[in-house]
């Protein structure tokens, strides 16, 4: 049990994909400008990291190592497609917004990093956790990302949530004539924004551990 | 049961098994590759067939949807997505491909030639445009069908993006007539013509706004052409 509590924490928070590890960028700028893309486009790609955690380690007896790459590549790249023609055929309004980036989950070096480090050494459940989790905690940073820029950018939340869940609609938090700051929605924001949740995780991490450090010292001191 | 004899000298010396030949792991390999491949393949081609249906449906439904922005689905009862003539890539529609022309009628009367149109000259490059002309020459309507101007800019010519609700720019457009763009009157008001643009985002507004102009007026002019050829024929321009 305390396995999976590891996994999870670990991949939600210690080794966040986005915020720690850092991998995967070039879809984390491109898709937040909206909390919608970013969060439909996360749960897109932890989909496709639970089951090709979940596929390479229930094959990983068969893979032989000097091509397991080529393997690993090959599972991602069908369940990305698999994930496209679903998008396509059932939310085909995402479809159209996420465009190109759906298809390059594949090139997402999270995915393979997840495959190659965890899924071709652990047990198939373990492994799909850990995809799913790893997925999910990169949803948690892009989906926050994806709603600050559309705070910032255009004063909404949530705007284009009805190609998701039909008869929503956007909020509207800032006042109606807030003119938008361009910066929120132009890739500069996308990187001042992230620095910034950098920032506050490792602020965040380094007080808890301080705090772990004087509990730990006080009867000493006492 | 006895206890393992440690190994004799003999028995060391004897050579070990002779590592696989590299040609015979290279065969071992190409050969479970290949199994990945075709069973992932199919699995592919599964999901394929497994959506397609839906696939076709989301892309028609959209066509027609978009179709209906331009001219409401009322306004004529023949199947306009079979009642289509293709175009060569023509520049007077700023088109690099051949695109197809629909043609509404209702009771066999024509009611308007739903084409796209293009403008090269987006401030981000291409601005793709869906418009809808009656045979007297009016402009009924027009859509952006796609864009790359930059949000909160430039992208109000998309009626999506456009903060204005009310009366969105593009809708200023609907029912203007083919004279205004003989009488060169088809320009932003900066440029001396009747059509407004956002203070400070004029470049999309002008690329739309010519654009359609020069796409009217080719229709107009050929539109006796374009609604007698026989359904599914390729237009010729002489």
């Amino acid at each position: 049990m305390s396995l999976y509590r590891d996994i999870t924490h670990n991949s939600l928070w210690k080794q966040n994909p986005i915020v720690v590890q850092v991998l995967g960028l070039c879809p984390t700028l491109a898709v937040t400008t909206t909390f919608t893309n970013a969060f439909s486009l996360g749960l897109a790609t932890a989909f496709v990291m639970a089951m090709s955690n979940g596929a390479v380690s229930a094959l990983r007896a068969f893979i032989p190592y000097e091509i397991r790459i080529p393997v690993f590549i090959l599972v991602i790249a069908a369940l990305t497609t698999m994930v496209d023609l679903a998008f396509n055929a059932w939310l085909h309004d995402l479809y159209l917004v996420l465009g190109i980036f759906i298809p390059l989950i594949v090139t997402n070096c999270i995915v393979l990093a997840r495959v190659e480090a965890f899924a071709a050494k652990n047990a198939v459940v373990a492994s799909t956790l850990d995809g799913a989790m790893m997925g999910l905690g990169l949803t948690a940073v892009i989906s926050v990302l994806g709603a600050a820029r559309e705070l910032i950018g255009q004063g909404t939340l949530f705007s284009g949530l009805e190609m998701l869940v039909p008869g929503t609609h956007a909020l509207q938090i800032l006042p109606a004539d807030y003119p938008g700051f361009l910066i929120g929605i132009l890739p500069p924001g996308a990187f001042i924004l992230l620095g910034l949740m950098i920032a506050a995780r490792n602020w965040l991490d380094h007080r808890a551990s301080q705090r772990q450090l004087t509990q730990r010292n006080q009867p000493a001191a006492a | 049961m006895s206890d393992p004899v440690p190994p004799t000298d003999q028995e060391l010396s004897v050579t070990p098994p002779p590592p696989d030949s590299v040609a015979r792991i290279s065969v071992r390999t190409a050969v479970i590759l290949l199994i990945y491949t075709v069973s992932f393949t199919a699995l592919m081609a599964v999901t394929y067939f497994a959506t397609k249906p839906a696939i076709e449906a989301s892309v028609q439904n959209e066509k027609l949807r978009l179709i209906g922005e331009v001219l409401p689905q009322d306004t004529y009862d023949n199947r306009l997505l079979d009642d289509a003539i293709t175009l060569p890539p023509l520049p007077a529609l700023g088109l690099e491909t051949a695109t197809k022309v629909y043609r509404a009628r209702r009771g066999g009367q024509a009611v308007a030639l739903v084409l796209e149109a293009a403008a090269p000259d987006g401030y981000s490059g291409r601005v793709g445009l869906l418009l809808a002309v009656a045979p007297d020459g009016r402009l009924l309507a027009q859509r952006v069908t796609e864009h790359k101007e930059t949000p909160g800019l430039g992208d109000y010519i998309d009626p999506k993006k456009d903060k204005n609700k009310q009366s969105p720019w593009i809708t200023q457009f609907d029912g203007a007539g083919v004279d205004a763009a003989r009488g060169g009157n088809w320009k932003v008001k900066k440029d001396g013509g009747r059509f407004d643009a956002r203070a400070g985002a004029t470049i999309s507004a002008r690329a739309v706004t010519n654009a359609s102009g020069r796409a009217l007026l080719w229709t107009t002019e050929h539109q006796a052409a374009l609604f007698a050829l026989p359904s599914g024929r390729k237009y010729e321009e002489k």
